[in-house]
């Protein structure tokens, strides 16, 4: 079941077309990953979602019905370029931007302290943003995101601003968050993020979708049947002719603490990894055989030159 | 409008809480009745002191005349050379020497006489002492054509003309004044408050737009809400604000005439002897003042301040919204700033130059009927009294017209908020407004 559901949306401003009957599906309970070079009309469909900006054509639908205003107290929003008031305190603002949402303040504040507590900023409370440094800054923002208990986030590059310690701590909340029943969609140029937290994706690029579906599975339908072989060996320049006779390699080098030959292995449809892997164990032991599987860095560029040309 | 009362609670806390707020509004009216009250308490001191005038009466006509009244003390001197009562005069120390020649005729009088001091006398003095030399004179010639002292006498009473409109209001001299006053204030407190509260919205806009909070407010909230709850929540403020300064001045009025009232009696002397108002005496003038001030039309005045306190000020508080939301920081504002603020000093300009002089021609009613300049001109017209239907149509024009520039500067708003880095232009902001 999806959550969110875009449908042919079109979008333009003056003569510029910023999006272009796009469509995707937000499965529920997902982490799905909003990718896109700058420009490409990311935070248009956000906005769109967000009723910041309505669709010139197509439709929305959160949770089976028509976008609404009162959806917006359904979903939490974290945009990209995001502030806070400078001369306002933490407790108050929090509760403040809590009940624009809809949530009603005691509730607010009952949350907030669990929040406060969870990650351990409770002597902030009656603290103006402006005596915060701007980490601390971008976590009460975090917080002020997910405050009033959303059925759909969406965060645009989160882990700006936060070293990699709180940005750990920010994943593993965003995580929590899931698990607690919220969809995630996550827009970011950090690769790794991606890899480590989407289930899905969609790649926008000069307004159109140009890759969409479950990541696990677009891998899948990436992959080239290449692995990476390290073999250690007595002789590494003669066992790699050797076997250069046998097989389709390309020499290749990864880090390893073992010492060899190592290479990129291509097998046809009809070969069996298997077999080869027994052929190859004549050469040496083999301490290295995986398979080449694109990262979500190797698809987003992959994608991107291609619908270029 | 959804949190439309969340928003105003919040803009006002913002601003009432504001350490410069607390500041103007209880230092100001206090700083503006203590530098009065010195003033005027050094004014009054000043013409507490005695002005020693010496007389050197060599025409023989005046001696017997001049007699010492308020600060004037004159002395008159025995008959003795222009260059002994000279240095006499500044030996003694005194204010000045009125020295009147022998002279043939009574007219030649008209040009002899002379007033030595040291400085420049106050007018008030010079006039005084004209007044008496004039009458005298006058009455000398008189004199000498055959008319006897009692006819003369009998000639001098004071004329003063009775005031009366067609409608049987009494009227004075001293009621145009204070209508002038009334109007005049009420006309630049609102040109004031505009632009002070103004600035604080479009400052308030711009602050959101820098600090970047407007992107995470415009997920919860309409901007045509957040823009409308920014500009009651800050009228709110100024409200409060005008409320406690009335407050204050009230109370530091009464205190500060009842410490110095003496203000008022020497005041109203100088304007005696200056023989403007004739001889009343201070009481009297403080019972005019206030007969006059209950004859204005107050309740309407009062009423017609609100109405279009509101309406002005809102009026030109959406158009600092728009610009604030047009642009990325202060510097930029100049541009757009001038064209708005244009038909407010023209407002106080036809206020001050033309109802002044006549309150219910042309220029006055048409500027009192325009939305933008209405809410000054019509202030300063309502003491000299407005056909109610006048007043009644030029606010609905102006309540009309808010309504429309809040339309306007919503869309303009909306645009703006999330546009950053243009340089905004007339040209792209009529572009906005198709957006």
């Amino acid at each position: 079941m999806a959550l969110l559901e875009v449908n042919e949306v079109s979008k333009s401003f003056g003569d510029f077309a910023a999006l272009d009957r796009v469509s995707l599906s937000v499965p529920k309970g997902s982490i799905f990953g909003l990718l896109g070079p700058n420009g490409a009309g990311k935070t248009t469909l956000i906005r769109i979602v967000n009723q910041i900006t309505m669709p010139d054509q197509g439709s929305v639908f959160l949770d089976g019905s028509p976008l609404a205003p009162n959806h917006i107290s359904d979903i939490g929003y974290l945009p990209e370029e995001r502030g806070l008031y400078k001369s306002m305190r933490v407790g108050e603002q929090a509760l403040y931007l809590a009940q624009l949402k809809g949530m009603p303040k005691s509730e607010a504040k009952a949350q907030l302290k669990v929040w406060f507590e969870r990650l351990e900023i409770g002597h902030w409370w009656d603290k103006k943003i402006q005596e915060l440094s701007k980490g601390m800054a971008q976590k009460i923002q975090f917080v002020v995101t997910v405050l009033h208990l959303p059925k759909l986030l969406i965060f645009d590059e989160p882990f700006s601003g936060f070293d990699p310690i709180n940005a750990q701590v920010i994943q593993k909340e965003i995580l929590r968050l899931r698990d607690e029943g919220a969809t995630v969609i996550f827009s970011t140029h950090r690769m790794e993020s991606v890899e480590e937290l989407c289930d899905h994706i969609a790649l926008v690029h000069q307004s159109k979708i140009i890759l969409d579906g479950n990541l696990t599975e677009i891998k899948r339908a990436h992959l080239s049947n290449r692995y990476k072989v390290g073999v250690e060996c007595a002789d590494p320049e003669q066992t790699l002719k050797a076997i250069g006779e046998k097989f389709d390699i390309v020499p290749s080098t990864f880090k390893s603490v073992y010492k060899g030959v190592q290479f990129s292995l291509q097998l046809s449809e009809k070969d069996n990894p298997n077999e080869v892997l027994t052929g190859l164990s004549h050469y040496g032991m083999i301490y290295h055989f995986v398979a080449e599987v694109p990262t979500a860095n190797d698809l987003f560029v992959q994608a991107i030159n291609q619908d270029k040309r | 409008m959804k949190h439309l009362g969340l928003i105003i609670t919040r803009e006002y806390l913002n601003k009432i809480r504001n350490k410069s707020f607390v500041v103007m509004t209880f230092l100001s009216p206090m700083l503006m009745v203590a530098l009065i009250s010195v003033v005027a308490y050094l004014s009054s001191m000043n013409n507490d002191t005695l002005k020693d005038i010496k007389v050197l009466d060599q025409s023989g006509y005046f001696g017997h005349l001049f007699e010492d009244r308020q600060q004037l003390r004159f002395e008159i001197l025995p008959d003795m050379e222009l260059d002994q009562a000279k240095a006499l005069a500044e030996a003694t120390a005194a204010y000045g020497l009125l020295y009147i020649p022998k002279v043939d005729s009574i007219a030649a009088l008209q040009k002899g006489i002379t007033f030595y001091s040291t400085d420049t006398p106050a007018l008030v003095v010079t006039v005084g002492i004209e007044r008496l030399l004039q009458r005298q004179a006058n009455a000398l010639v008189l004199r000498e054509n055959g008319i006897d002292d009692k006819a003369i006498e009998a000639l001098y009473f004071n004329v003063s003309t009775q005031l009366e409109t067609f409608a049987g209001q009494e009227t004075s001299k001293l009621g145009s004044g204070l209508k002038l006053v009334f109007g005049g204030a009420a006309g630049y407190l609102l040109f004031m408050f505009i632009i002070i509260y103004g600035n604080m919205i479009m400052r308030s806009v711009i602050e959101e737009k820098t600090s970047r909070i407007i992107e995470v407010i415009i997920s919860s909230v309409k901007p045509r809400a957040l823009m409308l709850g920014k500009i009651f929540g800050t009228t709110l403020a100024g409200i409060t604000q005008f409320a406690i300064w009335v407050v204050i001045l009230g109370v530091f009025s009464i205190i500060a005439s009842g410490v110095l009232g003496l203000e008022l009696g020497t005041g109203v002397s100088m304007a005696q002897d200056a023989g403007q108002l004739g001889d009343t005496g201070s009481q009297e003038m403080a019972a005019a003042v206030a007969k006059e001030i209950w004859q204005l039309p107050l309740t309407n005045l009062i009423v017609m301040f609100f109405l279009y306190f509101i309406g002005g000020y809102l009026l030109y508080a959406s158009f600092y919204a728009a610009i604030g939301a047009a642009v990325d920081s202060e510097t930029d504002t100049q541009q757009f700033l001038l064209p708005i603020l244009m038909p407010l000093i023209i407002a106080v300009y036809v206020g001050v130059f033309t109802v002044i002089e006549d309150p219910h021609g042309t220029v006055s009613q048409v500027f009192s009927f325009i939305p933008l300049t209405s809410p000054v001109v019509m202030l300063m017209r309502i003491p000299f009294g407005v056909p109610l239907w006048q007043q009644i149509f030029s606010v609905l024009l102006l309540f009309i017209t808010f309504m429309g520039t809040v339309w306007f500067a919503a869309k303009i708003y909306r645009v703006g908020i999330l546009m950053y880095g243009k340089k905004p232009s007339y040209k792209e902001l009529i572009k906005w407004l198709k957006y």
